[in-house]
């Protein structure tokens, strides 16, 4: 499938955005959708719409085949061993408080610690930090070096016999730095530690296997992935989805309810405890069917080369500064402008339709280590080309003209 | 031509060489905006004499054009001004801000509303308006201002 014509098939382009072409670049933030993940929601409320897993009349079973369809593409598309180790969430942010919350019950007590990085997005942060409160647990974040990385060696200076759970970013939502979450994830394992990885902005852009990568858990926002919103998904070991306790309470995930004990379901629905997003889990599947079409490794290719092409233009453009230059970097362009606040440049840059995100962007750990308040921060999907990145120049030329 | 009424030239000025910028010795009174949204922050200090009128104001602080350009023109226009003078501008200021076509307290000089005005652009920018009454809101809260249970938009 060529690349040429995908923003055909995204119907958000086909519209005017106030009176202007859409020049989407925020697509960390989340993506944008095709017209096939739209379709499957309404075809589902209008034609098939029943709640899954309980009934047993025609709607619901039929349902509830789609529901877990859905699931199985999910362990193909992330090579999981085994289908019950695709939780549901309502985010990847609920992904990282299940474990934290579980993992932390069962397993943290006073000085155990966490290990973060300083590149954590506030989602793989603050779950955390319920622990310190709730158990006197400590949280300590390997640095993050001049070039917007974390290295294998600075995760491996600041693990302890106290660490008990290594929680990091896959890719930086700030300078795109790709960790070498396979090599931390080796390491870890050899001193018994076990890895969560926030695949928020991994899962989107990069091939993922988890059965290679060996991680005991990985968390994705489905919003990101060309998908609904109101939906993530927690991959974890099987060993560890039956050893942790659940983690809400309600229906779908019991066994037996007495009044004087329960005894809980089988996986994966001892974590999916209520109605779940039905249609938002179904309409995912054609996310990934969509992605599985073009082929995650393409997608991979045209964002790495749309990048190397953003920062080349980006860097001609004397006024900007890029932010991060790590080894290997995701289609993440952040940066500053001379004299012009990153509020500025977004307010501006949307006169002409185009539309990036300015601020900490959850990160402000992260922002205070760069010793600014605030970045500008162009982000990439397979829908964009290089005229949008053409067009991202022209505009920042404008915002120096405003302020020159 | 909207950006040019947003970035109107007495904004960009402000903006780019804040007026009362940093923090002076003497203060007796001072408070925090904060924008969690995009981390701006901007500080406002005080000196109030015993008649809570403000001998001498100033700011310091990191955000946008507006918010700089809206603190340094606060600042400016609220020295020497009394304990009530302060309330009634403020208020009318946030009015205009958020809905009002025009600054309706005689307080205010025509030069001075020229001034106040040049920030109005903001109201077309949603997510812009708080960028502009940030330091306003850090002033109320130095001047121990409370929200009107019946109005939350306004200061008593």
């Amino acid at each position: 499938m060529s690349l040429k014509n995908i923003k055909k098939q995204f119907p958000i382009f086909s519209n005017k955005i106030q009176n202007n072409d859409l020049v989407y670049l925020d697509s960390a933030n989340s993506s944008q959708k095709p017209q096939v993940v739209v379709d499957r929601i309404y075809d589902f409320y209008t034609k098939e719409f029943s709640n899954v897993g309980r009934s047993i009349h025609y709607l619901a079973v039929a349902a509830t085949n789609l529901y877990e369809n859905t699931r199985t593409l999910v362990q193909k598309y992330i090579n999981a061993k085994d289908k019950n180790e695709i939780v549901f969430t309502k985010g990847a942010t609920e992904a990282i408080n299940l474990v934290a919350n579980t993992f932390g019950q069962k397993y943290l007590k006073e000085g155990d610690e966490v290990l973060l990085t300083e590149l954590e997005h506030h989602s793989n942060y603050v779950p955390w930090h319920y622990l310190r409160k709730s158990k006197g647990v400590k949280i300590k974040f390997a640095e993050m070096d001049e070039n917007g990385d974390v290295t294998l060696e600075t995760i491996e200076k600041n693990i302890t016999d106290k660490t008990k759970i290594i929680a990091i970013t896959h890719l930086s939502n700030v300078t795109g730095a790709i960790l070498p979450v396979k090599e931390i994830t080796k390491l870890a394992h050899s001193k018994n530690i076990p890895v969560l990885i926030d695949g928020c902005q991994g899962a989107p852009h990069l091939k993922l296997d988890m059965q290679d990568l060996d991680c005991d858990f990985y968390a994705i926002s489905c919003h990101k992935m060309y998908g609904p919103t109101g939906l993530g998904i927690l991959y974890a070991k099987k060993k560890w989805l039956e050893e942790l306790p659940p983690y809400q309470g309600g229906g779908g995930m019991i066994r037996e309810v007495k009044k004087e004990g329960i005894t809980f379901g089988e996986l994966p629905n001892k974590y999916e405890a209520g109605t779940m997003a039905t249609a938002q889990v179904i309409a995912f599947g054609e996310s990934i069917k969509f992605i599985n079409k073009i082929g995650i490794e393409n997608i991979e290719k045209h964002e790495r080369e749309l990048t190397v092409y953003g920062e080349e233009v980006l860097r001609k453009n004397n006024s900007v500064k890029l932010i991060g230059n790590p080894k290997d970097k995701g289609s993440v362009l952040s940066f500053t402008l001379d004299g012009v606040h990153p509020h500025d440049i977004a307010t501006i840059l949307d006169e002409d339709g185009v539309a990036i995100r300015a601020g900490h962007h959850c990160c402000q750990i992260l922002h205070e280590k760069l010793g600014l308040s605030a970045t500008a921060r162009a982000s990439l999907g397979v829908y964009n080309t290089k005229e949008d990145l053409d067009q991202l120049n022209e505009s920042l030329n404008k915002c120096k003209k405003i302020f020159s | 031509m909207d950006l040019k009424e947003l970035y109107q030239e007495i904004i960009l000025d402000h903006g780019k060489n804040p007026r009362n910028l940093g923090k002076f010795e003497n203060f007796n009174k001072d408070a925090e905006g904060y924008n969690p949204l995009c981390g701006d922050k901007v500080h406002v200090y005080l000196k109030l004499n015993e008649d809570k009128e403000i001998e001498d104001i100033s700011f310091e602080g990191h955000g946008c054009a507006i918010s700089m350009a809206s603190a340094s023109i606060m600042t400016e226009l609220m020295k020497d001004k009394k304990n009530l003078e302060v309330k009634e501008i403020l208020n009318d200021f946030l009015d205009m801000i958020k809905q009002s076509p025009e600054l309706k307290s005689q307080l205010i000089k025509e030069d001075e509303k020229t001034k106040l005005m040049s920030l109005s652009g903001v109201k077309r920018y949603p997510m812009r308006v708080k960028c502009a009454t940030i330091a306003w809101h850090a002033l109320a809260s130095a001047m121990n201002y409370k929200k009107d249970e019946n109005n939350s938009e306004k200061f008593i």
